[in-house]
């Protein structure tokens, strides 16, 4: 099992899950967080005060897949959440050790 | 005689000369009857215009008492961080509490009873003999009282103004001892030189230095924009500016609570003609026509500095040339008003972003260089543009209308205006300096630091604005 960890632009995220929904992957967890990579940020100004706004909102979407289907998800992933400008964001993939659904005590793929 | 007019246009002429005719009858038998008659007719007309100012000067307490709750809370409540919101709303809305109490035990007698040129006497304690007889001296029209409850709402607002500059570090009961000490020994005072029968600085109830301010500009704006910058300074910088990130949390508060300050305006400023008269009508022009003004002057000056209009600059400046506005809105025209909003605007702008962080100090919502700043603007402007054709309430003894300020001919109302804004700022210096040492001494002014970190909502109320568990 592998975990995937997106970091994507928080308009994109209603592609992505439309992407994901159509090739059959309907579980995931999504995060308002704040972050940036490469891409700078902007400047605000209150009565002449500046902040350089570096941390942007971004999305953080979880999914936890089969093996298998690894290459397949991030690709689709990839192209939805891609616009092809600085801040697009990362895909992370991690191993997944166990898994367990809580509901009947089901272990491993089955409880994807 | 009515059988006569059969055409309507004899009608008018038909009148006039009937009402000739009945005068020249009242005059050759002034029976008792129709003296009755006349004395009930002018009774009505005095009841029915004290009705009319009566209705006006209750709706203008309302809408000051508006500008504190929620305008003012709003206004500032927005510009905190999150975690300071409840404790700055709480710094407005406590006045309405606390000064009401002190208001009605002695204040409104030491600023409107009859004492020495500098404060009022005792005559009016525990409201004694404010009814509803109206007092001559500060309104033929209305009952005492409604005069009575219409000023307490400035001295609602005044302090709550100076909370600006402490927001966000002060500990609420050195706040609430500041406050009740400041609005005796700095706010009394002045409310009574300024408006005060015999008070020193009072241009119609006999001052020796008769300065124009006709709904507060010394009174409110310098007293409490000089205090605040007294505060920031003697408190000190928040912990990390500048240097941690202090950004308004919700300008959208904020917006809202300019624009009832806005609407509330009109009471605190039209409201000062204590009728519903032609006076009133041209303070309501002056103050609208002054704060939009400024809100362009800010806006502009901003567009130029930084390169965008922002949000908060136009609600800044409309403020800005709201307290400018103040003191001269029942003796200025329109356009000077649009001229004074304007310079308002710029002057203010450069106060909070240039003069403030050259000398690095910490008046974390700008109280002084809004309300001390264009309050001091406004009350000079007020010598150069009060003229005669706009207030006509000051003659010489043959009954000839004096002139009033710079453009009436009379340039000396500019020193006496002068001296009004020095006797304002020394007082509002000396006054918060003695007693913010006082407080200190006696129980200190700030917060602990780990309260001030962790947010004064917490460490002083108990309370969280925004919880997102519930």
């Amino acid at each position: 099992m592998k975990k995937i960890e997106a970091i994507i632009q928080p308009h994109k995220l209603d592609e992505v899950k439309e992407a994901l929904k159509g090739i059959g992957v309907d579980g995931m967890t999504i995060t308002e967080v704040r972050g940036h990579g490469r891409q700078k940020g902007h400047k605000e100004v209150y009565r002449g005060m500046e902040y350089e706004v570096d941390l942007l909102p971004k999305v953080k979407v979880e999914l936890v897949i089969s093996d298998a289907r690894l290459d397949e998800i991030t690709n689709v992933l990839a192209g939805a959440a891609r616009t092809g400008k600085i801040g697009d964001g990362k895909i992370f993939v991690f191993d997944v050790f166990e898994a367990m659904r809580i509901r009947n005590g089901e272990t491993g793929e089955a409880a994807l | 005689m009515s059988g006569n007019s059969r055409r309507g246009v004899k009608g008018p002429l038909l009148g006039v000369l009937g009402g000739l005719a009945l005068s020249c009858s009242a005059v050759a038998q002034t029976t008792p009857a129709v003296e009755a008659k006349l004395a009930a007719l002018d009774a009505a007309a005095k009841s029915a215009q004290s009705a009319g100012d009566n209705a006006w000067m209750l709706t203008s307490a309302a809408l000051v008492l508006m500008m504190t709750g929620p305008g003012l809370a709003l206004f500032y409540g927005g510009l905190v961080r999150r975690k300071n919101v409840l404790s700055t709303m709480m710094h407005s809305f406590i006045m309405m509490a606390l000064i009401t109490v002190i208001w009605a035990t002695y204040g409104y007698s030491l600023a409107f009873g009859e004492g020495t040129p500098f404060l009022g006497g005792l005559q009016y304690l525990f409201l004694n003999g404010v009814g509803s007889a109206p007092n001559p001296d500060y309104g033929a029209t209305v009952p005492h009282q409604t005069y009575m409850i219409y000023q307490l709402m400035f001295a609602v607002i005044t302090p709550a103004l100076i909370s600006g500059a402490y927001a966000e570090r002060i500990k609420f009961s050195a706040m609430a001892l500041f406050t009740i000490l400041w609005a005796t020994l700095v706010y009394f005072p002045m409310a009574h030189m300024v408006w005060g029968k015999g008070g020193l600085l009072n241009s119609s109830l006999g001052g020796k230095i008769p300065t124009f301010d006709f709904a507060g500009g010394t009174v409110v704006h310098i007293t409490s924009g000089v205090s605040a910058l007294v505060c920031a300074l003697y408190l000190g910088k928040r912990i990390g500016y500048p240097r941690e990130p202090m950004k308004p949390h919700s300008l959208v508060l904020s917006v809202v609570g300019a624009c009832l300050l806005w609407v509330g305006w009109f009471g605190f400023n039209a409201g000062s003609a204590v009728a519903a008269s032609g006076l009133a009508t041209s303070a309501f022009v002056a103050t609208h026509f002054g704060a939009a003004a400024a809100t362009l002057g800010w806006m502009l000056a901003e567009w130029c500095k930084h390169g965008r209009p922002s949000m908060l600059g136009a609600i800044s400046g409309a403020v800005a040339g709201l307290v400018a506005i103040t003191p001269a809105s029942g003796f200025v025209k329109p356009f000077p008003a649009l001229l004074i909003g304007f310079a308002a605007g710029v002057v203010c702008f450069l106060m909070v972003t240039v003069v403030k962080s050259r000398f690095g100090y910490d008046d974390t919502l700008d109280a002084f260089g809004v309300h001390g700043a264009g309050g001091t603007l406004g009350a000079l402007l007020t010598g150069v543009f009060a003229t005669n054709a706009v207030n006509d309430s000051f003659k010489d003894s043959a009954g000839k209308l004096l002139p009033l300020g710079l453009v009436d001919g009379n340039p000396g109302q500019i020193i006496n205006q002068g001296a009004g804004v020095a006797i304002a700022w020394v007082l509002a210096i000396v006054g918060t300096l003695i007693i913010l040492k006082v407080v200190d001494l006696a129980i200190g002014l700030r917060a602990s630091e780990s309260g001030e970190r962790e947010g004064l909502d917490l460490s002083m109320h108990g309370e969280e604005g925004y919880s997102l568990e519930s």
